[in-house]
């Protein structure tokens, strides 16, 4: 039995939320549906007179193409190995950054400054420094003057990745610190009282009390990872099959103007980050409210 | 009428503060007294051209209109992109379109630009190149008024070769046997520039790849010798280090720095080497683009911009006029002259500002032009494009003593794509 008190509280609930709820259908679901309807239709801007609906033709072209495929693994590729060295990269920084004991302002800011930099100019910078002609990385001992990082797909994806890294590890260490932060210092005590190293109070307390931090930093960066475009658009534009799922979009709807095929881009780019999120809240529980333990 | 105002001036203010340039471009009602306000949509050029017959041609109009430039991004592909943008959401703003020569039939199909008719059709298109009105005709029908034209010469290091090599073979062969600066200069990135060469080889070996604008040609034999002047090239010892990822300007940044006896690229190379690096400026020989095959005449490569008057623009009866006074000889003198760009008029070869411009090599630069190979012309033009820079890239894939599964897929991949079949 509702109350009257309950039942008005609702609705006042319903009316504050109403101005954040009308412009998020404005701004998020409209573009969804629209690009969903564009995608069983056959657009091309530069044909203005012929198209219509064509059903899953545009789907069934996507994926029985090899180009997708390549582009998708290209992707999964670029994900798995950037949010790896990102957990480990960021914990570190996360670990020191909770233990500072001065200068703990200066030591987060200076920390978020690659955070702070436009991927696209993050992009050139990584890009200049790795070119054979005017860049300094050739000139370090151990690297072949002569060596060009862009000319093949592995040197490419290296840089890529590095770039990727260097600007998103300290998103994924302040995720990490927030759930540092959270843990009673007192059990770090009672651990040390008990004879426990260093190593089996990380692995024992840290970790396990982490976990609901950790699966949300990896989750948050898993979905950014996976629309990764700036950085491959700057240094590679997609040659030597270093191309990415966000870029064949691209191509499809900006290069071509195909909106049908390049919204069915889109539309399986989406579905795959909605499988993604799945996994990580279904497959590992995490949970995406507040770092509780799970 | 009075919403309808509110709203322009709106999406003005929106799209000003978005793109962080002033007001100035949102002008232009038509029932004002006063000169009518045009805005020009081109890319920038940096010795000033743009803003000089902007300038000079809205003083010419006596009030009737002034030409406000602005100006779109040096890449290609990123002058397009915005240009699309704007016209594929049919933005008034624009009244007149700086065209890259592969965009015409592109623009025309979809309705964008305004065909030229009557005696403006006839004022400029006189005395300009034949090659350069088809990359402004669609469909037997002008649709831009040719501006400047471009095409490649193949530069040459007088001081390491004697004679400039007629063949690409014979050039790779040259190179190959120098001691030093044994490398050729080419634009092999995965981008435009790549096409431009591909397009360039298959047309100097005597093929075309499109016949019509979704009749692909590529006829198998000239089309595999091309392929093969292009293997040839990346995978031996004349292929510099960075090949894969050369565009026009590291071509000339390899060429400046000495370590290349040969280069293809367009004509500001000359004036960039005698300003950069005068010692190898000295002695920066020139000839046609080579051939491909021996006993045929190569085609070399054709670029440059053609003006457009926007199909959305509320002062199309003025644009044409002012267009075509931007397109006219006189603005063209001051694009050679400020920019060194070449005129697409063939008269004005031997006036004073072009031969200076060129010395030496005025003529061949008009020879090369009339001989040229345009890329095709089609609406799917970077359907085909992609398609060609997929297929080919990166050039050493491609084995010169079998290049026959490389002409399938190339072939495969050009036919879906004027059909505009699949994923690219």
């Amino acid at each position: 039995m509702k109350s009257e008190r309950t039942r008005s509280e609702r609705k006042l609930a319903w009316m504050l939320c109403a101005p954040a709820v009308l412009a998020m259908l404005l701004v998020t679901a409209y573009p969804i549906v629209y690009a969903v309807i564009l995608s069983l239709q056959d657009v091309d801007l530069r044909f203005p007179d012929e198209g219509g609906f064509v059903g899953l033709s545009n789907y069934t072209a996507v994926l029985t193409s090899d180009l997708w495929w390549t582009d998708f693994f290209n992707t999964v590729f670029i994900m798995v190995v950037t949010v790896a060295i990102e957990l480990v990269l960021g914990m570190a920084i996360a670990l020191v950054m909770h233990r500072a004991i001065f200068g703990r302002g200066v030591v987060r800011t200076s920390v978020l400054i690659p955070y702070g930099i436009i991927t696209v100019v993050a992009a050139f910078a990584w890009q200049f420094a790795f070119a054979p002609e005017t860049g300094f990385v050739n000139n370090l001992p151990l690297i072949s003057d002569e060596m060009d990082w862009f000319g093949g797909r592995f040197s490419s994806f290296a840089v890529i990745i590095m770039a990727e890294v260097w600007k998103t590890t300290p998103f994924m260490a302040l995720l990490l610190l927030a759930g540092l932060v959270t843990i009673d210092g007192q059990l770090y005590e009672a651990a040390r009282v008990d004879g426990a190293t260093a190593w089996q109070r990380f692995t024992k307390i840290t970790l396990p009390l982490m976990k609901p931090a950790i699966l949300v930093a990896l989750l948050f960066r898993s979905l950014d990872a996976f629309r990764v475009f700036d950085t491959i658009f700057i240094m590679t534009r997609g040659a030597l099959d270093t191309e990415s799922v966000s870029i064949l979009g691209y191509n499809q709807l900006i290069s071509r103007l195909n909106l049908g095929l390049g919204s069915a881009v889109s539309v399986l780019i989406f579905v795959c980050v909605f499988l993604i999120a799945l996994l990580f809240v279904r497959g590992f529980g995490a949970k995406l409210e507040e770092g509780r333990p799970g | 009428m009075k919403s309808s105002w509110a709203t322009r001036a709106l999406v003005c203010l929106a799209a000003s503060a978005l793109a962080g340039i002033g007001l100035v471009a949102c002008g232009g009602g038509s029932d004002e007294s006063g000169p009518r306000e045009l805005t020009f949509f081109v890319a920038i050029q940096p010795g000033g051209t743009i803003e000089e017959v902007s300038k000079r041609c809205s003083e010419e109009s006596n009030g009737k209109y002034t030409i406000t430039p602005e100006f779109l991004p040096t890449d290609a592909s990123q002058q397009r992109e915005q240009l699309v943008r704007r016209l594929g959401a049919e933005d008034p703003s624009i009244d007149i379109v700086g065209m890259d020569v592969i965009w015409t039939g592109e623009f025309a199909n979809a309705g964008w630009v305004e065909e030229w008719t009557g005696p403006l059709k006839q004022q400029v298109t006189e005395n300009v190149f034949s090659n350069v009105i088809e990359t402004a005709s669609f469909e037997d029908k002008l649709y831009a008024a040719p501006f400047n034209t471009n095409t490649q010469l193949l530069w040459y290091r007088k001081d390491l070769v004697k004679q400039p090599p007629k063949t690409w073979d014979e050039m790779i062969e040259v190179a190959e046997g120098l001691k030093e600066a044994g490398s050729i200069q080419v634009q092999a990135a995965r981008y435009e520039g790549f096409m431009v060469l591909a397009n360039a080889l298959i047309e100097s070996a005597g093929t075309e790849i499109l016949s019509g604008p979704e009749e692909v040609d590529l006829e198998q034999g000239p089309t595999e010798k091309a392929l093969e002047v292009l293997g040839r090239l990346a995978n031996g010892g004349a292929a510099p280090p960075s090949l894969s990822t050369s565009d026009e300007d590291t071509a000339r940044l390899g060429f400046e720095a000495g370590e290349s006896a040969f280069m293809t690229n367009y004509t500001f190379a000359y004036a960039s080497a005698q300003a950069e690096a005068p010692e190898i400026g000295k002695v920066m020989g020139f000839a046609r683009f080579p051939r491909v095959d021996a006993n045929t005449p190569s085609k070399p490569p054709l670029g440059g911009f053609n003006l457009a008057v926007s199909s959305f623009s509320d002062n199309k009866d003025v644009a044409f006029e002012a267009a075509a006074c931007l397109a006219n000889g006189k603005s063209q003198k001051t694009a050679v002259e400020l920019d060194g760009l070449p005129p697409s008029r063939s008269d004005l070869y031997t006036d004073k500002v072009v031969t200076e411009a060129y010395p030496g090599f005025a003529q061949l630069v008009k020879e090369s032009i009339e001989a040229s190979g345009p890329r095709p012309t089609t609406p799917a033009y970077q359907d085909v494009s992609l398609a060609v820079q997929r297929s080919l890239h990166p050039p050493d894939k491609i084995d010169p003593e079998d290049t026959e599964s490389v002409f399938d897929e190339l072939k495969e991949n050009v036919e879906d794509a004027v059909k505009r079949e699949g994923l690219l």
